[in-house]
């Protein structure tokens, strides 16, 4: 079972425990005698009503979509609060935090392992050029640094040293419609994500090929990983195997489950 | 009749000013019960994102936390936000143009809140005129208000702390508005604490702050 560094453990509107025992007593008492025994049999849970019904019994529906819609609000705010000339903080290499974390929804050891040799990345989407590209030919491209801080939705931060493209020009490069709305990723790792586009052009957002002056490494991302200092951890995807300019909304591994989509810090 | 010291601070009150008077309009209590309401959900959401990355060596108990996983703890939070923002604006705006700030807050000296204190740890705080605060009532709430604003400041830096560098820099860095943001919410209710304590030795103030008088 793969470790989750975000476990949902109940609804967003977390059902108290004695509503829960209400509604499975209540739930319970509709159904056939034969069926109520092999019930209680496996044990009355919340979890295995959903199974039985088929839908969530979670009694506050309304109350997330209220939530999610003021979610969706808020990304409208984050955008006209976004500056794209206001550079995230630097640091001297002296404050790098060693060893920088590893953090995923699964172990460690569990980091897709892709080989850089037959690796290719894919472009699609609204660009001119769908051409796919080597890792050697993203190195051949001009290489920026940045030591910038990490920060995680959960709250810590962590200062890291990544080197790479600057992502602007790398859209430049391949045509892409800079007046789209989204860049979407997917990953080696089935994480999925998405960002804005004036973001995706801000001038320290950073297709990162690198780690500390190494190549960077599989638990950081290898291949390839975006590095936005402008927007919460979960929003910088790792693994990337395909980029895509979109103006249909993308979404995300994380955001489709709940969590804002702007994530901007 | 027999006349008795302690049948005399029994009697009920009669100095509640003329019988119509209001002690607490209707957008005061407005406010109160919704500031009372966001102020709820931000903490106990609050405490559910903090569960995620510890600051100190504890976590807050499941029990006491809204929002199930760290997911729904943030979505409540950064809508509690909105409603504790644009009443808590609405409230104190009003009470500058209402003049109810200068009239009911001040003026308020250390030596007044000093002797109030003396007072009212010897139990000789009187609570029949609801029309005026006390000197340390004063200095609570307008401490709240601080607080609740320490709270607003450091929470953005927490929120954006590329997108406001200035207040980033005031709160010492990202990592110092954490704390900042943990100890003004510890104060906040502390003092919620004491207020609801208050009310219930003096029952007659949630019945002005729900039906004005």
């Amino acid at each position: 079972m793969k470790s989750q560094s975000k476990t949902r453990s109940s609804g967003p509107v977390g059902l108290a425990a004695s509503d829960q025992r209400e509604l499975l007593k209540d739930a319970a008492a509709l159904l056939s005698l034969p069926a109520r025994r092999l019930f209680l049999r496996r044990g009355l849970t919340l979890g295995g009503l959903a199974m039985l019904t088929g839908c969530s019994v979670t009694n506050s529906d309304e109350a997330e979509h209220l939530l999610m819609r003021v979610s969706r609000f808020n990304d409208k705010v984050q955008a006209w609060l976004f500056d794209p000339d206001r550079m995230a903080p630097t640091y001297p290499a002296s404050m790098i935090t060693r060893p920088f974390p590893f953090n995923a929804y699964y172990t460690e050891a569990e980091a897709p392992d892709v080989d850089g040799k037959g690796f290719f990345l894919q472009v699609s989407g609204l660009v001119q050029k769908r051409d796919i590209w080597s890792l050697e030919q993203l190195n051949a491209l001009p290489q920026e640094e940045q030591i910038t801080r990490h920060i995680c939705v959960e709250g810590w931060s962590a200062i890291g040293r990544w080197g790479g493209v600057r992502f602007a020009s790398f859209l430049e490069r391949i045509g892409a419609d800079t007046t789209a709305r989204y860049v979407g990723f997917r990953c080696a790792d089935d994480y999925f994500t998405s960002i804005d586009m004036p973001t995706a052009l801000h001038r320290q957002t950073l297709l990162a090929l690198s780690y500390d002056g190494q190549t960077l490494p599989r638990k950081y991302g290898f291949p390839m990983k975006l590095r936005m200092p402008t927007k919460l951890g979960y929003k910088n995807p790792k693994h990337i195997v395909e980029i895509f300019v979109t103006n249909e909304y993308p979404g995300g591994y994380w955001e489709d489950q709940g969590y804002n989509w702007f994530g901007g810090s | 009749m027999a006349h008795n010291a302690i049948a005399t601070s029994q009697e009920p009150s009669t100095s509640m000013g003329p019988k119509s008077a209001i002690v607490q309009p209707a957008w005061v209590r407005i406010a109160h019960w919704l500031n009372a309401l966001a102020v709820l959900l931000l903490v106990t959401s609050g405490w559910r994102i903090y569960n995620a990355s510890p600051i100190f060596n504890f976590r807050f108990p499941k029990e006491l936390v809204l929002g199930g996983w760290l997911g729904g703890a943030l979505l409540w939070h950064f809508a509690a936000m909105w409603l504790l923002a644009v009443n808590g604006i609405l409230y104190l705006v009003l009470n500058v143009l209402s003049r109810r700030l200068q009239r009911r807050f001040l003026p308020l000296t250390p030596r007044q809140f000093l002797a109030d204190m003396a007072a009212a740890l010897r139990g000789h705080l009187a609570h029949e005129d609801l029309t005026h605060y006390n000197a340390v009532q004063k200095a609570a709430y307008l401490g709240a208000w601080g607080v609740l604003l320490l709270l607003v400041l450091s929470g953005l830096v927490v929120w954006k702390s590329v997108q406001f560098p200035l207040l980033r820099e005031l709160m010492g860095g990202y990592d110092n508005a954490r704390v900042i943001h943990f100890f003004s919410m510890a104060a906040l209710v502390f003092f919620s604490a004491v207020h609801v304590f208050m009310v219930a030795v003096v029952p007659k103030t949630l019945r002005v702050m729900i039906l004005g008088r």
